[in-house]
Parts: structure tokens; C-alpha cells; sequence
């Protein structure tokens, strides 16, 4: 009898949830005014106009030299303020986790911070970043600078944590120094995950470098907004084909970087 | 002189728990000592109170006739590198390889910069060598510490704490993860050590069998208190019934079938 009534009320929770969702999609069709079949067919319409405006044609490949240049100063960004924010963040997750911190003060300092860092969006980032350096390659540098530095810091906190607290407490019963101990255990435990998690990022920031780009007006971000808002689509697609191709690229050369570390 | 005195030691985690309540007692040089007790009964944290993992609220310990509570930054580590610790679950740096986990022994003794580059002497090396001979590893002295068996990475950190040259060494539940051949190597290997080398061992042991078989005195703690510290020979039924808490024919083991195995 008892378990009969546990069973029927899952279910009624179930339904219940599931009425919910169902509500408020319809009371939110309703409140915007949107047509749900007008919405659907005409997403084919939208892929014909696609295939007829956004094909690279001969004077978009004339603009390409200029184009690689622009995208190699967006992977250039991305990388060295991933590496170099992954760097700083290595230091201040070390004083962060549990395991290596020195007291717990600056432990809710370091989480707290990175906190802020981490939950405020890259683009608001370029948009305050903007009011200070203006558009050049810095503003988007920093903003990719602070998103990074505040995910690597919890991540890092959370695999040296995983990863060496148990031989940290070994190293520390034979009377080690801190400093050997980071050297000689946490960091020869995390460098599979360090290393992962900065390729994670760099493939991040390329990604992100782009939507930087179009709010500062830099690298392959502002060439795209160029030729976008100049109406020359196939020049825009060459962009946009440009660097899903540099995201494969790096993908795929990250992931058998990961294979010969892990 | 006794090598280690414990006086009035005394341990509350927050304001509730007691985990030690006043435990005085000695430990000769030479002594292989077993501590039993049930889960949770403060075994772990008394262990750590010895070489200052864990520190205790009031009370104080003598090692060597020193007072250890006053011991700070290059005296503490000092008296860190005269007892080494065995653990459950091995603590090593699973990614490194065994000989480079056993010199981590010798990062104790160590100037801050030699043991941040991990610089060991070549003595050091071939003292290393010749522990993981002796314990049955030399095929395994270049192999990482993850291709091994669960009972060559407790002798691996047997040799890490050897290598220390201890005068005392800590096994927190050494054979618990262990199968039971395993299990005896491991703790034939402590029973040499402590003959041959004359190293004072500190065993604490969910088996009151192996404790009873192994150890010249047992000291049995219940909720943080010793209810009975004399040799296995001299304890009784009972007094096991008390220092696990349970009544007459609730445990596995009876004393009359671990005397006709030993």
C-alpha cells in the first residue's frame, strides 16, 4: 500500500513538472506575440538566402591574406592570455585549495575572486574593458585575460584538491618544506588536467576572441563586422569558414596533445 | 627513557566532538605497538597528534624528552623527518615513478632550493635502491607507481618512510585496502623492521587478530579514551566487548581461535 503511494506520487510530480513547462512555454508564446508556424517555415527560407549570399567568391578571396592576418592576431590573443592567465591562476588557486593553502583567509579571498572573474561575461568584459583602453588588442586581451584566470582558478582548485591531497599529506608527514612539496607532488599529480584545461581554454578564447572582436573592433571579430555591416557577405563567410577551420585545427591538435600527456 | 610520552593530550574538533580525551601513556625505543578501537574512536588523530598533523588542544606529547607542542617552522620539520608514516590508501604520486616516490623520504632533510628541483645525493639514490631490494621491488624501481598492486604501493611507501631513517614509524590502517597475503607481507615487512632495525612502530588496526599476532602491547581507545593498554597476552573477552562497545557474541573474532592461529 505504501509503496504503491510512492510510486503514484513520482508520477504526479512528474506530470505536475512537466504541466509546468508546458505553461509557461505557451504563456510566453502568447506575451512575445510569436507565431509558431511562421517561425518554422521559415527557417528554410533562411538557409536558401544563406546559399545564395554567403558563398566566398573571387573578390573575397583576394581579401584572405588580409583576413589571415587579422586571425592570427586572434589566436595570438587567445593563446598568450590563456597561457599567461592559467600561469597566475596556478599561483593563486595554490593558495585557494584546501589542500596547499596557507591560511583560510586568503583561501576565500582567492575563491571569492575568482568567483567574480569567472561570472561576469567575457563580452561585459570587453564592454567595461572598452572605457579603458579603448579599441585596441588590449581590451580584448584583458577581457579573454579575466574570464580565463577566473575558470582556471576553480578548476585548478578543484583538481589539486582531488588530484594531491593525498600525497601532500604524505610529503607533509616527512617534513617537507611547502615549496618541495608543491614542486615534488601537486604539481606532477594536476600537469595532465593543467594541461588539458589550458588547451580547454585556448580553444575557448579563439571562440570568444571573435565576439570579442566585433564589440572592440579588433582581429577577426572586426573583420567580420567589416564586411557584415558593409554588406559584403561572400567576404564575411570567408571569415566565418576561416575560423571554424582554425577551431578544427586547434581542436584536433590539442585533443593528441591531451593523448600524449594523460 | 621512554621515546615518546603523551600527557593529558586532548582533542575537540568545534565545540561537541571529542575525538581524544586526556590519553597519557609511554612508548619504549623498540616497541611495536597496535592501537584498536572502532571507527571513529580517535585512533587516526592520535597518530597525527604524534608528528603534528593534526594539532591537540590541550596537553602535550615528548618526543625524545622534547616538548613537541613548542616546535615551529625548522624544528617542527626536523622532528617531521625523525617518524615516518604509512597510510591506508599509500599516498604516492601515482604519475611519478617508485624510486622517485621513496626519495621524497629524503625531502625532509632538505635546504628549501634542493628540495624545490628535487636534487637527491647519489647516496641517497643508491640508499634508495637498496630499501626497494630489500623489500622484494627491484623490477619495479623505474616503473610508475600506477602499473603497481596494491601491496607494492604500500611497500613503496614503506620504503619512502625508511628512507627517512626514522626512529619511529606511524602505519594508519596499513592493511585495510590490502588482501589478506598482501596484507601479510605487509605486516612481516613492519615486524622485521622493527626487529632488525630496531625502529619503534605504531600500528593503528581494524583486525584484532593481526593486532593480536603481531603487536608486544596493544592499547584499545573507545570514543577517545584507552580502555585497555598491556600486552595482547593479558587482554580479555571483555574488555574487547568494551573497547568496541558491543555485547558478548557480536564480533567475528573470539579469543580462544586467534591463540590456537598464533
Amino acid at each position: 500500500m505504501l509503496k504503491l503511494d510512492f510510486f503514484a506520487r513520482q508520477r504526479l510530480i512528474f506530470a505536475g513538472a512537466f504541466a509546468l513547462v508546458i505553461g509557461i512555454s505557451y504563456g510566453s508564446i502568447m506575451v512575445t506575440e510569436y507565431d509558431v508556424v511562421k517561425g518554422i517555415t521559415s527557417i528554410p527560407k533562411a538557409f536558401s538566402w544563406l546559399a545564395e549570399n554567403f558563398i566566398p567568391n573571387d573578390a573575397a578571396m583576394k581579401r584572405l591574406p588580409k583576413i589571415l592576418e587579422k586571425l592570427q592576431e586572434t589566436i595570438l590573443v587567445s593563446i598568450s592570455s590563456a597561457t599567461v592567465a592559467s600561469a597566475l591562476a596556478l599561483i593563486v588557486a595554490l593558495l585557494g585549495s584546501n589542500t596547499t593553502r596557507i591560511n583560510q583567509g586568503f583561501s576565500i579571498f582567492a575563491r571569492g575572486t575568482a568567483t567574480i572573474f569567472r561570472n561576469i561575461d567575457v563580452s561585459a568584459w570587453a564592454l567595461i574593458l572598452l572605457f579603458s583602453f579603448g579599441q585596441s588588442s588590449f581590451t580584448g586581451y584583458f577581457a579573454l585575460f579575466f574570464v580565463t584566470f577566473g575558470f582556471m582558478v576553480r578548476v585548478l582548485i578543484e583538481t589539486i584538491d582531488e588530484v594531491s591531497s593525498e600525497s601532500v599529506e604524505a610529503l607533509r608527514a616527512t617534513g617537507a618544506s611547502y615549496t618541495s612539496i608543491i614542486t615534488q607532488s601537486v604539481i606532477p599529480s594536476c600537469i595532465p588536467q593543467m594541461v588539458s584545461w589550458i588547451l580547454f581554454m585556448i580553444e575557448t578564447n579563439i571562440r570568444s576572441a571573435t565576439l570579442v572582436g566585433i564589440l572592440t573592433g579588433t582581429g577577426i571579430g572586426f573583420s567580420f563586422d567589416l564586411y557584415y555591416k558593409s554588406m559584403n557577405y561572400s567576404a564575411a563567410s570567408l571569415v566565418i569558414l576561416v575560423i571554424v577551420i582554425t577551431v578544427l585545427i586547434i581542436e584536433f591538435f590539442s585533443n593528441s596533445v591531451r593523448r600524449a600527456v594523460l | 627513557m621512554p621515546l615518546l610520552v603523551a600527557k593529558h593530550v586532548t582533542k575537540r574538533y568545534g565545540q561537541q566532538t571529542l575525538a581524544l580525551d586526556d590519553m597519557s601513556f609511554s612508548i619504549e625505543k623498540g616497541e611495536f605497538v597496535a592501537i584498536i578501537g572502532p571507527s571513529g574512536a580517535g585512533k587516526s588523530t592520535l597518530l597525527r597528534c604524534i608528528n603534528r598533523m593534526i594539532e591537540m588542544s590541550s596537553g602535550d606529547m615528548f618526543f625524545n624528552d622534547v616538548s613537541i607542542n613548542n616546535l615551529r617552522g625548522t624544528d617542527l620539520r626536523h622532528h617531521r623527518t625523525q617518524i615516518g608514516m604509512i597510510f591506508q590508501h599509500y599516498n604516492l604520486v601515482n604519475r611519478l615513478s617508485v624510486i622517485e616516490n621513496v626519495l621524497h623520504g629524503r625531502l625532509g632533510y632538505k635546504s628549501t632550493l634542493a628540495g624545490m628541483i628535487g636534487l637527491y645525493t647519489e647516496e641517497e639514490k643508491r640508499q634508495a635502491i637498496d630499501i626497494l631490494t630489500t623489500l622484494g621491488l627491484e623490477e619495479q624501481i623505474y616503473k610508475r607507481c600506477d602499473q603497481l598492486s596494491g601491496g607494492q604501493k604500500q611497500r613503496v611507501g614503506i620504503a619512502r618512510a625508511l628512507i627517512q631513517n626514522p626512529q619511529m614509524i606511524l602505519c594508519d590502517e596499513p592493511i585495510a585496502s590490502l588482501d589478506p597475503s598482501a596484507a601479510k607481507i605487509i605486516m612481516d615487512t613492519l615486524k622485521d623492521i622493527n626487529q632488525r632495525l630496531g625502529i619503534t612502530v605504531i600500528v593503528n588496526l581494524h583486525q584484532v587478530d593481526v593486532a593480536l599476532r603481531y603487536a608486544h602491547r596493544l592499547i584499545g581507545v573507545n570514543r577517545g579514551k584507552i580502555i585497555f593498554d598491556g600486552s595482547p597476552r593479558a587482554i580479555v573477552n571483555e574488555q574487547i566487548y568494551q573497547i568496541y562497545g558491543s555485547e558478548a557474541g557480536e564480533l567475528i573474532l573470539d579469543l580462544e581461535d586467534s591463540y590456537a592461529k598464533a
